[in-house]
């Protein structure tokens, strides 16, 4: 019972990063009807966002170094350390929750720019043609990031206040074997919080109504006078801002490098096809579900069974799924069937 | 043979021919004449070629082709190890083995169209990427990949008597070792029956089903045609496509790895297509030669090299431009191909053929001549 509990819990992170991910997928792919391969690179962006304002914080000037009197010797000692003390230190250590707040404007303007630049132009093209173009953006981005940060992944620490375990055990009466680490747990409700965020805004908005009345009919919609197209691209920059801060808050759990991206992405896209191309709740549901269906498929027992399933075990699913339910799990009809 | 052929499509063929047989020497001034890379040339290309049968005419876009080089390789590798040095029984094996495979994944993706059936392949290759990684490592032999050893049987080579050699031997075709030139004509030799099979199947009713898929699959089932069927057979050809090029990786360097069948693999064969030239029988070819061309070449430029071109700049504009023109070569290639691609799709979806031929146009206007209009762009 804890066994299984435990590994429920360990999907949930998992399954929360695919559920963003494809959550941004489903809005883009439902407003503008674009595959937007460039997603899991948007993703990598936001973590490496999180790298560069851990960078930033950690500005260093040289000091001499007290430590050991009489020695000359010069440390690194970060400026913000030296301006605040230990406010400063802390402030370093909270470098990912601040990179968040640097990533959403910061990704808004990359989605506005992408969409107006690049994309726009793509609208009456086929769907090959946008798959490939976004897929070039995101080989372009992968590189350059590889060109500035290096090949290898760098580590960013989460807060120090919440690197050790949760003993979520015990506070529900399970025994103590049951802990969780703090971040993935954070990342959890971080997760959930935004999702419900974004769905609240589809919902209770005008802004929304006229979102989700475009993606029905979007020429009804521009006959009521209606400037769609540019309420569409704000959706994009809002996709795009999701995956970025999903990617930020992602980076303690696996640090990053530029292939993290295309990694997720491809798994993403099998997450919106099993949850339905062009549903927002078959893709969230589908993206925690195949994160707790691999989690999981790798314990002991279940591989003792059947060996080698945790390896494929999201596939077999999607393979399953897309041959016994056309369109996903909440799929509508006639989406991307031409 | 060759009389069935169209007037123009025997020339195509004739200096293809003669084209990719002097490689060698046309492309020695590109610092690419040499045989590790032609050779890589024409197995992509065939890989290429092979690919736009199934994506270039029925426009069913297969995410997950690399599963079948991968595949063609490990066959051929335990057919080395198992049965003889011997490339001929190797190819063989291998195109028989993809074939079948083929059929069986073809069969269940193509229940499904658009990106449907991407997912699907490329889940199909996924689970063969990962079990070959994991569970299947008494066939794939895991992380190491598959290689021969000392005292693998070799069966037949016994049996005919062939002399055993000290050490690994190396493969051969009746006798002729596929190290260096040889290896390369040896592909080049298939590649250009691949070609040619390609060109009659394009131009053969059959080809002209494949492209009705593409155009409109649904007037055609109203037709009265069995869709399915013919899409089968052109992804099953394909996938043999793809095991004769994964057996020729083999061939010219014994072993096997699973990372030769990542999704990253299937993703490069299509843009070596999209970058040709999609429907186009020429373009494939000429998109595997340029990204191995770049892949080899491009990263092998380093800041030294750099320095040597750019020499005759001031230092101080010499250093920025190293430094930006650095970004694009050595260990940034793909950004290169990257940006390459980013410029193509946007200003000439066609690939690389159409730009040639828009530029062909604009240099020699064409004559009203409708026999030619009614084919163009076909090739």
């Amino acid at each position: 019972m804890d066994a299984i509990f435990l590994q429920l819990l360990n999907g949930l992170d998992k399954g929360s990063a695919y559920a963003l991910i494809a959550l941004g997928l489903t809005l883009i792919f439902g407003t503008l009807g674009v595959v937007n391969f460039a997603h899991g690179a948007l993703f990598m962006l936001g973590g490496f966002c999180a790298v560069g304002v851990q960078m930033l914080l950690k500005l260093s000037t040289q000091v001499k170094d007290e430590s050991i009197p009489g020695l000359e010797m010069m440390v690194d000692v970060p400026y913000l350390q030296v301006w605040f003390g230990d406010v400063g230190v802390q402030l370093i250590s909270f470098a990912v929750p601040i990179s968040v707040i640097v990533a959403i404007p910061l990704m808004l303007l990359v989605g506005v720019l992408m969409e107006r630049g690049l994309i726009r132009h793509f609208y009456h093209r086929t769907h090959a043609d946008q798959i490939l173009v976004t897929f070039g953006l995101a080989i372009v981005l992968q590189e350059l990031i590889k060109s500035f940060f290096g090949a290898t992944p760098i580590p960013v620490p989460a807060p120090q206040m919440l690197t050790g375990s949760a003993n979520i055990g015990e506070w529900l009466g399970m025994g103590a074997g049951v802990s969780y680490p703090w971040w993935r747990l954070v990342y959890f409700c971080f997760s959930m919080a935004v999702i419900a965020m974004v769905f609240a805004f589809l919902q209770f908005t005008t802004f929304g109504m006229v979102v989700r009345a475009g993606m029905r009919d979007r020429e009804t919609v521009g006959l009521l006078g209606i400037h769609i197209e540019r309420r569409f691209t704000i959706v994009f920059g809002i996709a795009v801002v999701v995956a970025g801060i999903a990617g930020a808050m992602y980076t303690p759990i696996v640090s990053p490098n530029y292939r993290i991206g295309m990694d997720f992405l491809v798994l993403s896209f099998v997450v919106v096809v099993v949850g339905g191309m062009g549903s927002l709740p078959g893709a969230v549901a589908s993206g925690f579900l195949l994160g707790i269906l691999q989690s999981f498929a790798s314990m002991n027992e279940i591989k003792q069974l059947i060996p080698g399933i945790d390896q494929v075990i999201v596939y077999l699913v999607a393979v399953v799924i897309l041959l016994t339910r056309p369109r996903g799990l909440l799929g509508r009809k006639g989406v991307m069937e031409d | 043979m060759m009389n069935t052929l169209a007037k123009q499509d025997r020339w195509l063929l004739i200096g293809f021919t003669l084209a990719l047989l002097a490689g060698p020497i046309l492309l020695k001034p590109f610092g690419a004449g040499y045989p590790d890379l032609l050779q890589k040339f024409c197995i992509f290309g065939i890989f290429a070629v092979g690919y736009n049968i199934l994506f270039g005419l029925t426009g069913y876009l297969s995410f997950g082709h690399a599963a079948f080089l991968g595949i063609g390789s490990y066959t051929a590798v335990w057919s080395f190890k198992l049965l003889t040095m011997n490339v001929l029984p190797a190819i063989i094996l291998s195109v028989l083995m993809t074939g079948l495979f083929g059929l069986v994944i073809g069969f269940l993706c193509l229940r499904r169209s658009g990106i449907y059936f991407s997912i699907l392949t490329l889940a199909f290759a996924q689970m063969a990427y990962n079990l070959a990684y994991s569970v299947l490592t008494p066939i794939t032999n895991g992380e190491t990949g598959l290689q021969l050893v000392k005292g693998d049987p070799h069966v037949l080579d016994r049996w005919f008597g062939v002399p055993l050699v000290e050490g690994i031997p190396s493969t051969n075709f009746f006798g002729i070792s596929m190290v260096g030139y040889s290896g390369f004509y040896f592909c080049a030799v298939m590649l250009i029956i691949s070609f040619y099979v390609a060109m009659r199947l394009t131009r053969s009713p059959f080809g002209l089903m494949l492209k009705a898929i593409k155009s409109n699959q649904n007037r055609l089932k109203y037709t009265g045609v069995n869709t399915r069927s013919y899409a089968l057979i052109a992804f099953v050809i394909s996938g043999c496509y793809a095991g004769l090029a994964g057996a020729l990786l083999a061939v010219t360097d014994p072993l096997a790895g699973a990372d030769r069948m990542h999704w990253s693999a299937s993703g490069e064969v299509v843009l070596m297509t999209i970058l040709g030239g999609v429907g186009t029988l020429l373009g494939p070819v000429i998109g595997a030669g340029v990204i191995k061309y770049l892949e080899n070449i491009f990263s092998s430029f380093n800041e030294q090299i750099l320095n040597g071109v750019f020499g005759f700049l001031p230092d101080a504009i010499q250093h920025p431009v190293v430094k930006f023109v650095g970004l694009f070569v050595g260990e940034g290639w793909e950004l290169t191909l990257g940006v390459l691609f980013l410029v193509l799709i946007i200003f000439v979806p066609g690939g690389l053929m159409q730009g040639l031929q828009s530029v062909q146009r604009r240099i020699f206007p064409a004559q009203p001549n409708p026999a030619a209009e009614s084919t163009r762009g076909a090739h």
